[in-house]
């Protein structure tokens, strides 16, 4: 039962990764990507998967799918209904399952965040309804592989497993929410291993939406830079495999990072913009690392939610500095989404795993296109390639409508 | 304080019977499905067909709020519906320095959707910067909390109805890690002909609907109107190894065999193919029964709120000693919720019959 449920653990369990599947416009799998992300590549190029030619921006950092999805459980058929998102998130969550080494059998909860689920599908649907109102053929499976959840039991089934699906959409908080709550889950003895991550991909209306409030960058995303004029977006999955540290060391699995802090809080400012002053950003920061008893001096690296967006950044640049204290003078800071976008219900998954490859591997991910420091910016921002040593990682992701997530994970050695 | 009890401290619903808990309740009571109405669909001659919420008697006060002038009607009844809930624990102005807010949806801001997709095809250049930020699936929970001072956790769950109930285990689990003093759970959907055609496709003989419920939940027992929660199911997935039939009959063996004393608040609706493995699962319920649906047509997640909204209802007003709630989503899980009446010096007990006027 749910509820009442078991009495929690007297003390909460250390949760620990123990796989991590990652797809962005850098490829499938970790190794690509922590090659894009330490080099500081980036990755946007002409939209191609609709018309922008009446948009304002017309760049994206698009997936390169590969032509076939790799077997499964899932017959020929079911693989085929999953569209560009569904497919993007089976990849990296077989990758995370495939590394941590589960069985079919394992009915492990899946939390997952997300924006648009399978919006292209939802899109196809208007368009048929709309253009050709007595055709009816595709619709009923439109209407069905639309939503979400379909998409997620679509995944689970693929990989044998038939736990509780959860599905967060906290705007671009998403990814760090599905994360974070499955922290809570485990914590509070709920479950014992919880697959968690987020996915999107890039639909004409999001894109639409965003040229609309003018918040796409017609230039080149250049987060915390005082020229930056906007955002790119991109598509990807992160997924994660999270357990106790006891169920872990009990099947010697290889750990890749422990999740140590998570904190979230609601800022009711505006719909489309942070609190000025980025308070609700502060309090998360504050929160996760509270929870991990961790001070921002032994804070190694922030990866910043950093859009690229004049008002984002100075309110996060404005929190950043009020939480680090004097430690911001040194603290590295850097937004990931100069290589890749943003990925909305996706990017705090994705630069979750970002964290867990500079925490393993001992470097920072550079924003190569920074050139001139935002005066918000008390803290330096990661510009070049380089190695460090980073024990902690921060990871921010702030949402449409208010919600703020920060996710701390520590190096496992 | 028991750390471990957790109280409906009000409820709140917006329906095609009305804008408040009493005209959902009528409506059941007098079990006739409510009259369906014509949806015009563009392109077709035919109609689809609907039962929507009627324009409220009263203009709303919170409609005053800048927040949710904008907004889209979704955000309207999952408003109405929350500040129904929480009326009783706001009035009583102390204990609640910190809500939660949780809103499950299911198709979500499908109208606003529609109205920017239509103007970003034709001129992306002109489309509104005003709509797209409110066809987000998050924006009716974040216009909810901004009518509250205090809300410090807030959540947008998704799912087919049964997530409704996971919002449930969410708000719980809050409460009980004493993250928030008070958690609004809000299910909610709006209508339009898209949606409507939609669920023609995947089910002709369904009646769309749309609305809200919303459940507040608190851990003081003096805030309760008289229920307790006593129980949810694990959520019992649907999957290659699980049918949904499977899935339901797991589910009811969860929750236990019942009483015919008590109530059984099922989502049984007017589609028999869809509504089987629901009905095979309580076939040998002998107690009284409601199934909003069958009243108010399919509200998606608002189902599931109504469902809640109902059970929770009938026990505070001690007709009932328990009520079980029966969620067998659609395409996603199956998961019962049940309550008991937790007020001791009630002695009214509901008469079995007048419930089963809608049963099946």
């Amino acid at each position: 039962m749910i509820f009442p449920a078991n009495s929690p653990p007297p003390t909460p369990p250390r949760v620990v990764v123990t796989g991590a599947g990652i797809i962005t416009a850098f490829g499938l799998g970790w190794k690509p990507n922590a090659e894009g992300f330490r080099a500081g590549r980036t990755t946007f190029r002409p939209v191609s998967r609709f018309d922008v030619s009446r948009h304002r921006a017309k760049m994206a950092s698009e997936l390169d799918l590969p032509a076939a999805l790799p077997p499964t459980h899932l017959r020929a058929r079911q693989a085929a209904r999953l569209d560009r998102a569904g497919a993007a998130l089976l990849l990296a969550t077989g990758e995370a399952w495939r590394q941590a080494g589960w069985e079919p059998a394992d009915n492990v909860p899946f939390v997952l965040g997300t924006t648009g689920g399978a919006m292209s599908l939802g899109e196809d649907y208007f368009r048929q309804a709309v253009q050709t109102p007595l055709q009816h053929r595709r619709q009923p499976t439109r209407a069905l592989h639309y939503q979400a959840q379909v998409q997620a039991r679509t995944v689970m089934d693929a990989f044998g497993s038939a736990g509780p699906i959860t599905i967060l959409s906290n705007a671009c908080a998403s990814g760090s929410n599905a994360i974070g709550h499955a922290w809570d889950l485990i914590r509070g003895g709920h479950a014992e291993c919880v697959l968690a991550g987020g996915y999107d991909t890039v639909s004409e209306l999001v894109f639409s939406g965003f040229d609309s409030l003018q918040a796409l960058s017609t230039t080149v995303c250049r987060p915390f830079d005082a020229q930056r004029d906007g955002l790119a977006l991109g598509e990807g999955a992160g997924v994660l495999a999270l357990e106790t540290l006891d169920h872990a060391r009990r099947r010697d699995a290889l750990i890749l990072g422990e999740l140590i802090g998570y904190g979230v809080a609601s800022d009711g400012h505006h719909l489309t913009q942070p609190h000025p002053e980025g308070n609700a950003a502060w309090a998360v920061m504050q929160q996760a690392c509270g929870a991990a008893r961790v001070t921002p001096e032994e804070v190694d690296y922030v990866n910043a939610h950093g859009t690229g967006t004049p008002l984002n950044d100075s309110s996060e640049a404005l929190a950043i500095g009020r939480w680090a204290g004097p430690r911001a003078a040194t603290l590295p800071v850097s937004s990931t989404k100069a290589g890749i976008g943003h990925l909305l219900g996706a990017a705090g998954a994705v630069e979750a795993v970002v964290c867990l490859m500079v925490l393993r591997e001992q470097w920072l991910p550079p924003e190569t296109t920074f050139r001139t420091p935002d005066p918000a910016c008390r803290f330096p921002i990661v510009s070049q390639p380089q190695d460090a040593r980073v024990n902690i990682a921060l990871s921010n992701s702030f949402g449409f409508g208010g919600v703020n997530a920060a996710l701390l994970f520590r190096r496992w050695t | 304080m028991d750390l471990s009890r957790i109280f409906v401290s009000g409820m709140g619903a917006v329906s095609p019977a009305g804008w408040n808990v009493a005209a959902l309740r009528l409506a059941l009571e007098q079990g006739t499905p409510l009259p369906i109405q014509p949806l015009p669909r563009p392109g077709w001659e035919k109609s689809l067909r609907a039962r929507l919420v009627p324009q409220p008697l009263h203009r709303p006060a919170f409609l005053a709020h800048p927040r949710v002038r904008r907004a889209s009607p979704i955000t309207h009844y999952a408003a109405s519906a929350a500040l129904e809930a929480a009326a009783p624990l706001r009035a009583a102005q102390e204990g609640v320095r910190r809500w939660g807010v949780i809103v499950c949806l299911q198709s979500g801001c499908i109208q606003y959707s529609c109205r920017f997709f239509d103007e970003a095809l034709k001129d992306p250049a002109t489309a509104s910067p005003l709509l797209f930020p409110e066809t987000v699936y998050g924006a009716p929970a974040s216009h909810v909390a901004a009518l509250w001072e205090n809300v410090c956790l807030v959540y947008t769950v998704l799912g087919d109805s049964s997530a409704f109930l996971q919002g449930v285990a969410m708000g719980v689990q809050w409460l009980d890690e004493h993250r928030v003093d008070a958690c609004i759970v809000i299910g909610a959907e709006e209508n339009h002909w898209l949606l409507a055609d939609a669920l023609w496709h995947l089910e002709h003989s369904a009646v769309i609907s749309n609305g809200a419920g919303a459940l507040c939940l608190c851990r003081e027992p003096k805030r309760s109107a008289g229920v307790e929660l006593a129980a949810i199911t694990d959520a019992h997935p649907y999957s290659a190894r699980q049918s949904r039939s499977q899935a339901a009959q797991t589910m009811r063996r969860q929750l236990g065999a019942g009483s015919a004393l008590e109530l059984l608040c099922d989502g049984l609706g007017d589609s028999p193919r869809a509504d089987a493995p629901e009905a095979a699962a309580w076939r040998d319920w002998a107690g009284p029964r409601l199934s909003p649906k069958r009243i108010m047509g399919e509200g998606l997640m608002a189902t599931a709120a109504w469902q809640c909204v109902a059970a929770c209802e009938a026990l505070a007003r001690g007709r009932f000693q328990a009520a079980n709630v029966s969620v067998v989503g659609a395409n996603q899980q199956a998961i019962g919720v049940r309550f008991i009446h937790n007020d001791p010096a009630s002695t009214q007990r509901f008469a079995a019959p007048d419930a089963q006027q809608n049963s099946p």
